[in-house]
């Protein structure tokens, strides 16, 4: 193995990523005094919180009466009752603080007449458990991760957090089970740098990339989650991948569900509006599982737009172009852009398009990570927030406008939580040895890939079967033959090819370490869906349509080594986290 | 008489030319800047013949389809894809823009891409943007008040439009690297990206440090380098105006 220069540094608590979570924790952290490093592959800015859209839920009130108790409602019917009710509570009822604490950070909230944080309809939000629309999105226009993210990078500025910009993590330093901290790879220079910490928090985002098409940036890989499948943790729910039902038909960039909010709805090939039919209530603003699986039927069954009848409309153009101007700009930048569609005047072709993964890291509500062992446990050291955690309070399908506030509600209670565990200055344990020798071993290995196989074919073969064996409907058939092609491009790698041996800004090895990290994620999303024989939110099974909680009120584990997967089940949290309101039991799911 | 030459490491020489090999009769000529900060090297331009029937529309697809099936070494910042992230910064036959939401149709010929000018390279399309970061920061970029209520502040909708132009920035540096006077002061002068941030906090109806945040600017080299040449704004990507921030700032300091 070539000989790598290792740079050492202590710090109290470590977060991997710099979205809208991590910079949070990171906030929080500063502000309690503890030293923190903020790593990132990327700049703060250009993580992917800035394309969150519509906006961020918080039942603040400011257009009409709200209850963060609704709030809940609607997100345990929206999770499919999959989601940890005493994590939903948390959510929900920290939410309007979370909210206007960074309306105090400066985030450029639109605003109603009197001056107050405009909110506008979504998807599942409603009034009086389920009765009629409610308006629970606080929105900046269609920009509102862009405004949150940059307000919250300021933040970090104010309190000195320490930076350490586009250095690639590559593991988890572990020992007897709790976490020491990180090792990762300076793109600048080249140097490995050796993170030693009381608390290493994960912030590192969804996993997107797997599939071909999605919504999710190029650097959306899941490398936190993969650094914790390499430490023998488990993930959770990854069967659970939202399809957004607006994506634009053959480029897949997103188009916000704010759209439908403000008043924007979808048609058929023969001018319906289907919503109507699969969701007579909440229409267009049906929850996205159920809006995206309409559009599947639709087009499955020969009604669906163009050529090949693959995809279907969405209009805005009844819409007062002013209302558009002011209140969804981004959008009609991005259709001319993308689909060269002026939405003052044509409809917008889209699709559904993978947008979000439920799954992840398991953790309870104060962020720290969970395995199971006999019973659940947490993992020392460790915890992991945002997209890269699975709370679980998103469940088996996440509302629009839920993930923002996910990000400043369990950012902020990492970073308390932290403070409680953590004294300034505490002293570090020793770490061993073949932890940065196991990390290096295979940096340098693949590094030194002289194989036949180039990342990107492999990436292409894992996207495209993930694409089409893993989709919006599955089949028993369609996972079977998922499970065993899933496995071929990480076979694959047996014969890798990186040319670019360099050190500094090699983005060939940068690839392949991210490929590394997607295909592991890959395998334990495929069996893991494979596994969950019946229908719930996003995992939908033509052969099993009807959810089954009698069995599968359980969240999915999965552990993974090299490409074998082990599959295990912990129980749905039953119970809420106060007396402040009551369980909500599972019921049949209509919008 | 006095002769200036570029020192001779700094000279651009003519690289590999990597022939199309898929039969395509659409082809397209990409010249890209190569330089690899491991190899003794000067910079050189790797011509690449590219296959447009299987191409998607922008600048970025270019990139990826060279990066995926021609030469995976070549670096280039990419994230989002639509213009928000603001990674893909780079000249384009010369002109700044993002790759992810440039039109290939839109340039004519040959397609030639470098870095963002005036940077110091890291590698091949990577330009150090430190400097404009330590700017950034410098102009204290989040909200001062002194309010501890837990209420929101109230900010009509005719302050918050205000805003409207400038919030939207998303930091991709190509206004300010093309800004003759930050090409020769960059180290003093904030540039129009910078000054564009300061402006959208001055005129935040929320802060409370307005006069504070003015005099910091109002230096001869932080501010008044600008000569309205207007490239940042006709650089822009995202249609918004540094030039008119920048103005926007002279003016309040002059009737101050």
């Amino acid at each position: 193995m070539s000989a790598y220069k290792i740079i050492d540094h202590e710090y109290d608590v470590v977060v991997l990523g710099a979205g809208g979570s991590g910079l949070r924790a990171a906030v929080g952290l500063s502000e309690a005094g503890l030293k923190t490093a903020c790593v990132s592959k990327v700049f703060p800015t250009r993580s992917h919180t800035s394309a969150a859209q519509g906006g961020i839920s918080a039942a603040l009130g400011n257009m009409g009466e709200d209850d963060w108790r609704w709030h809940m409602y609607d997100t345990v019917k929206g999770a499919d009752w999959l989601g940890d009710q005493d994590s939903i509570e948390y959510l929900c009822k920290e939410a309007p603080a979370a909210v206007l604490e960074l309306e105090k950070y400066g985030v450029p909230f639109s605003r109603t007449e009197d001056g107050k944080i405009y909110q506008r309809p979504f998807g599942g939000m409603t009034k009086n458990y389920g009765n009629e629309t409610v308006q629970r999105t606080c929105a900046a226009a269609d920009r509102t991760g862009h405004a949150i993210l940059h307000t919250l990078y300021g933040q970090a500025l104010k309190h000195n957090t320490e930076f350490f910009i586009e250095y690639f993590a590559l593991d988890l330093i572990m020992k007897d089970g709790a976490c020491k901290g990180i090792i990762a790879w300076n793109l600048n220079d080249g140097t490995i740098h050796r993170f030693r910490s009381h608390i290493t928090i994960i912030a590192t985002g969804g996993y997107g990339k797997v599939y071909y098409s999605a919504t999710s940036a190029h650097t959306c890989t899941g490398d936190g989650n993969a650094m914790a499948l390499r430490a023998g943790l488990p993930l959770q729910d990854m069967e659970f991948v939202q399809f957004h039902p607006t994506g634009i038909y053959g480029h897949g960039t997103l188009i916000s569900e704010g759209v439908r909010g403000e008043g924007g709805y979808l048609v058929n090939s023969k001018g319906e509006r289907f919503m109507e039919r699969y969701a007579p209530n909440a229409k267009d603003l049906a929850s996205r599982d159920v809006v995206s699986r309409s559009i599947a039927v639709e087009i499955n069954e020969g009604r669906g737009i163009g050529k090949e009848q693959d995809h279907v409309h969405l209009h805005i153009d009844h819409l007062d172009p002013k209302v558009i101007d002011e209140r969804l700009p981004g959008i009609s930048e991005a259709s001319k852009l993308f689909a060269n569609v002026d939405v003052t005047k044509e409809p917008i072709p889209v699709v559904p398009t993978v947008h979000y993964n439920m799954g992840g890291i398991p953790t309870n509500y104060k962020a720290e990570v969970l395995t199971v062992n006999g019973s659940e446990k947490t993992v020392p050291g460790l915890m992991a927030i945002g997209e890269a955690a699975c709370v679980s309070v998103h469940g088996a399908n996440r509302l629009g406008s839920n993930s923002l506030i996910d990000l400043v509600v369990f950012g902020r209670a990492a970073a308390k939580r932290a403070a409680e565990l953590v004294k300034p200055g505490m002293k570090h344990d020793e770490i061993v040895k073949s932890e940065t020798d196991r990390c290096l071993e295979r940096f340098d290995s693949l590094r030194n890939s002289e194989g036949s196989n180039p990342t990107s074919e492999l990436r292409l073969s894992m996207q495209k079967t993930m694409q089409s064996k893993c989709a919006v409907f599955r089949s028993e058939k369609t996972l079977k033959e998922g499970v065993d092609e899933i496995r071929k491009p990480y076979d694959g790698m047996d014969s890798l090819s990186v040319k670019d041996k360099s050190l500094i800004f090699n983005t060939d090895l940068v690839e392949t370490l991210e490929f590394d990290n997607l295909i592991r994620q890959a395998i334990t999303t495929m069996d893991s869906a494979y596994n969950r024989k019946e229908s719930r939110g996003a995992h939908a099974r033509e052969d099993f349509p009807k959810r089954d909680d009698e069995n599968f009120m359980q969240h999915t584990l999965s552990w993974c080594n090299g490409s074998k997967t082990k599959i295990s089940y912990r129980p749905v949290h039953r119970s809420t986290l106060t007396n402040d309101v009551q369980y909500f039991p599972p019921q049949e799911r209509v919008y | 008489m006095v002769q200036f030459n570029l020192p001779a490491n700094s000279k651009v020489k003519k690289g590999q030319y990597y022939k199309d090999n898929t039969g395509s009769k659409n082809i397209r000529k990409v010249n890209v800047y190569r330089w690899d900060p491991s190899k003794n090297e000067n910079p050189r331009i790797d011509t690449y013949e590219v296959d447009m029937d299987n191409c998607s529309s922008k600048v970025l697809d270019i990139l990826n389809k060279i990066k995926n099936e021609i030469d995976p070494s070549i670096a280039y910042r990419r994230s989002c894809a639509h213009g928000v992230c603001g990674s893909c910064a780079m000249n384009m036959n010369g002109k700044n823009g993002l790759a992810c939401t440039k039109a290939h149709s839109e340039l004519e010929g040959d397609i030639d891409i470098y870095p963002l000018p005036h940077l110091k390279v890291l590698k091949d399309l990577i330009g150090d943007l430190s400097t404009l970061y330590k700017q950034y920061e410098s102009v204290e970029p989040w909200l001062k008040t002194t309010k501890k209520n837990d209420k929101e502040n109230i900010q009509s909708k005719e302050d918050r439009a205000k805003l409207d132009g400038f919030y939207e920035c998303i930091m991709c540096a190509c206004c300010s690297t093309s800004c003759p006077s930050y090409w020769w002061n960059g180290e003093k002068y904030l540039g129009p990206a910078v000054l564009l941030q300061a402006y959208r906090w001055i005129i935040d109806s929320r802060d409370e440090d307005r006069k504070e945040r003015l005099k910091k600017v109002a230096d001869e080299l932080k501010l008044y380098r600008c000569h309205t040449i207007l490239n940042c704004t006709n650089a822009c990507p995202k249609g918004l105006n540094p030039a008119k921030a920048i103005a926007e700032i002279k003016k309040m300091l002059a009737t101050a």
